[in-house]
């Protein structure tokens, strides 16, 4: 695994989000579900959706346009719900679509822009430019909060 | 260096087990000063922690432990006399090696920790009773081999050299020296073994056969054989080997047998004695027969329980799920299946929560150390009562009681017990009882820690909670006593009037009962004054599976636990009054306060205008509330699954669990609702 990783490329499974295209880390994503019955889960977070059934796992699913403050919407064909893994917790993230995988060497990533707002930028990890697309590479842990409840 | 990784798990595992027996065995010791078989059950004990200890390169454990066997050995030899202070050296290496195996198992290493000073002392206790020992030791004759086979000699001596004994053979320890330039010393060594074996058994060889076929020994080997010939024949033979340099051979003398032996120079005290250890093991084995079968554990990756049991629940779907099919109940087959299915999903069930059953003696076996501690430290002289060791727990429950139950009997040693002088003004026994229970109750288990002390002190309680600022004057006055006892586990309640080191140290009940809580229990106490009290912990059986109503709020679906529901009632409307912003009905002449669930948990619906109420009435303790549901969808047998990682700690929400549809129905914490 160590070896896939200190290669110069690396793979990362693309969602739309908002007419933006997003990244992440393709050895974080477990699979891609097609959205499913949600339930909602009082008390939560406003950006946590609710729960799925996932094969008989009970996992949390996160509205990553509410956790943007991007306009909401509704859910349609295309939407999915990538299952992420990262540290011991499996989350899924619910998106607009989802269908490809691209490879990015190091020299295609920029670093996340210092303009704009602070806050968003903290979930940025980088900038892709594949083929005239610019591809928002996401931090996952700070999506998540993890380094937010260890700090 | 090797790596140990995947041993260290087992060697602490098995040292902690190892640990929990010697605690056993010297507590016994104590009451049977100088039983042969607790001392042997001892030695045993600390021999195997120092073989497991110098394997894995803990040298602390390993020295002390050796000697901790040197001062078992001239015990078990009547070398030295038991005596009380020898039984506290011995709790205090406990205790070190305790300490040393926890800090293993937290870092890896045995720490800084030093035993030296135990060390010391154990070697005083053995240099002040030297000459006792060289008097003795006159009477027999000491072997010159090294004190390790000599263990294993007597190991044998206890059943099969009594035996052959008996039969006439006689047991020998030979130690064979090779020519140091002996060429192909495993082939020699074949050699001696088969002319050894023309005439004798061999019991035991040291090193083992294997090594001594892989050569891997020096020039000489040592052998325990059982044989009819005599000394000087048997070292004919060996001799006449060539090769073999020199030959030594001592029979084992079983001080039970040395009568039946040639030793007939010895003394009539010591053939008096003899007798008397006759009747002793005479009795040892009769007591060895009584003993309880030392369970056999499998340990289990948690990970693979914890797998086993996701099958099991998703068995569980699938058999809710048959019964939703099964609406038309035109079937028959369907229905035989489902049964079918039921059966083995309820067995699967059965055998996989008793994997994860374990008896509850496992948390019950320190407290027998703690209380003779407790009641030598604070001079109060206490039994302990114990029963109900073999009830079964989740093994989840096993390490989470621990604390809780500590606390709970501390705390009935440090304020409940009084000093024997009061103890005697009461006319109660000196010795004060904590009782300790343990009995399944329907689906849960129950555990009493019960003490004969003086009881709550309910005005007391009352004067500390005010002082404290937990309830006002007013409060104080009209509490009835149940209130005021709960007033015990509020958080920073202490009514120790001074602080002692056993409790009272502000961290009282609250933390027990929060811990109970959490476990799914509840604690409650009776007390009368005078006469003692009784704290009372109540756990559910399993945690993985319950029973649970199903309800509709909206349009979302939520399930109850069914036992912390009492009844399930119907209101009007009407009936509802509102005191102090709280809706409240009468009911049973009591006043029953209303929470409406649709606002509990968010839910967001048009509030329709009904003349009737559905009211889940749910207890907590002996509070009572009722939950206003849109309308019930029936009792149903539940998995609960966790919300998982990111969403832990979350309000009101207990857990979430799978219907037959698939689809995620939440459980209510209705605890949390109180």
């Amino acid at each position: 695994m160590n070896h896939q990783k200190s290669t110069l490329e690396q793979q990362y499974v693309l969602f739309k989000l908002d007419n933006e295209f997003y990244g992440i880390d393709i050895l974080q994503v477990e699979t891609i579900e097609k959205v499913m019955d949600i339930t909602r889960v009082p008390h939560a977070l406003p950006y946590v959706q609710g729960v799925i059934n996932l094969r008989g796992e009970v996992v949390p699913v996160i509205n990553l346009r509410k956790r943007f403050n991007l306009p909401e919407a509704a859910f349609d064909e295309e939407s999915r719900i990538i299952i992420i893994s990262i540290e011991d917790m499996i989350v899924g993230l619910l998106v607009d679509s989802s269908s490809e995988v691209i490879q990015l060497e190091d020299g295609d990533i920029d670093e996340a822009p210092e303009l704009g707002d602070q806050k968003d930028k903290g979930y940025i990890k980088g900038i892709g430019k594949k083929e005239d697309r610019i591809i928002i590479l996401l931090d996952l842990k700070k999506i998540l909060g993890i380094t937010d409840s260890n700090e | 260096m090797m790596d140990m990784g995947q041993y260290l798990e087992i060697f602490i595992e098995e040292s902690k087990e190892n640990l929990q027996n010697m605690n056993q065995s010297l507590l016994d010791l104590e009451n049977n000063y100088g039983d042969k078989s607790i001392l042997n059950d001892i030695f045993r004990v600390a021999h195997t922690l120092k073989g497991m200890s110098s394997t894995m390169g803990f040298s602390k454990v390993a020295s002390l432990t050796h000697e901790m066997e040197n001062v078992l050995q001239a015990l078990r030899n009547n070398e030295i006399p038991t005596s009380e202070k020898i039984i506290d050296l011995l709790f205090e290496c406990l205790d070190i090696l305790e300490e040393y195996i926890n800090e293993i198992s937290n870092t890896g290493d045995e720490g800084d920790l030093e035993s030296n000073h135990l060390i010391k002392k154990l070697n005083n206790v053995m240099s002040t009773n030297i000459e006792l020992s060289i008097t003795e030791s006159s009477d027999e004759e000491i072997p010159a081999i090294s004190s390790e086979i000599l263990i294993e000699a007597e190991e044998f001596s206890k059943s099969i050299v009594e035996k052959a004994a008996l039969e006439g053979y006689n047991g020998y320890r030979i130690k064979i020296e090779l020519n140091p330039n002996c060429m192909l010393k495993s082939a020699r060594a074949f050699i001696i073994f088969n002319t050894i074996e023309r005439d004798c058994e061999i019991l035991k060889s040291n090193p083992p056969v294997e090594d001594i076929e892989d050569e891997k020994f020096d020039t000489s080997f040592e052998l325990i054989i059982l044989t009819r010939m005599a000394q000087e024949e048997l070292k004919r033979e060996l001799c006449g080997i060539s090769e073999v340099e020199n030959v030594l051979i001592e029979k084992i003398i079983l001080k039970e047998y040395s009568t039946r032996t040639d030793q007939q120079e010895v003394e009539n005290k010591l053939s008096l004695e003899i007798e008397e250890s006759m009747d002793e093991d005479e009795d040892k084995r009769q007591s060895k027969t009584k003993k309880p079968k030392v369970g056999k554990t499998v340990r289990v990756d948690i990970d693979r329980l914890d797998n086993l049991m996701n099958l099991v629940s998703e068995l569980i779907i699938i058999k809710t799920r048959l019964e939703d099919i099964d609406d038309d109940g035109r079937k028959q087959n369907m229905n035989e299946a489902i049964e079918y299915l039921e059966r083995i999903t309820t067995s699967l069930h059965d055998a996989v929560m008793k994997v994860r059953m374990v008896p509850i003696e496992r948390v019950f076996n320190r407290f027998p150390r703690m209380i003779r501690d407790l009641s030598k430290e604070l001079g109060k002289e206490i039994s302990l009562f114990m029963s109900g060791e073999e009830t079964e727990v989740d093994r989840t429950v096993i390490d989470e009681i621990g604390d809780p139950l500590i606390h709970l009997i501390r705390n009935s040693i440090d304020h409940g017990i009084e000093d024997p002088e009061t103890r005697k003004r009461f006319g109660k026994p000196d010795a004060g009882t904590v009782k300790l229970i343990a009995y399944p109750d329907g689906n849960s288990v129950v555990i009493e820690v019960e003490d004969d002390g003086q009881g709550i002190n309910i005005d007391r309680v009352k004067a500390k909670a005010l002082e404290k600022g937990i309830i006002t004057k007013e409060q104080s006055d009209t509490m009835d006593e149940k209130e005021a006892i709960h007033l015990l586990f509020h958080a920073g309640f202490s009514t120790a009037d001074k602080i002692s080191d056993i409790s009272g140290r502000g961290v009282g009940l609250d933390v027990v009962k929060t811990k109970i809580e959490s476990l799914g229990g509840i604690v409650e106490v009776q007390t009368i004054k005078n006469k003692g009290s009784k704290f009372i912990i109540r756990l559910p059986l399993t945690l993985a599976i319950i029973q649970a109503l199903l309800v509709n709020i909206g349009t979302e679906k939520y399930a109850i636990p069914l036992n912390s529901i009492k009844e399930i009632i119907t209101i009007k409307t009407a009936s509802i009054r509102k005191v102090q912003n709280q809706e409240v009905v009468l009911y049973r002449n009591h006043t029953l306060p209303i929470l409406r669930m649709n606002k509990i948990l968010h839910v967001d619906r048009e509030e329709p205008a009904k003349e009737d109420l559905t009211v889940v009435v749910v207890k907590k303790g002996d509070k009572t509330a009722g939950f206003v549901v849109d309308s019930l969808i029936g009792q149903q047998e539940i998995v609960i699954k966790s919300l998982g990682k990111f969403l832990s700690g979350i309000k009101v929400i207990a857990g979430a669990t799978i219907l037959g549809n698939g689809q995620v129905a939440l459980i209510v914490d209705t605890n949390s609702l109180f």
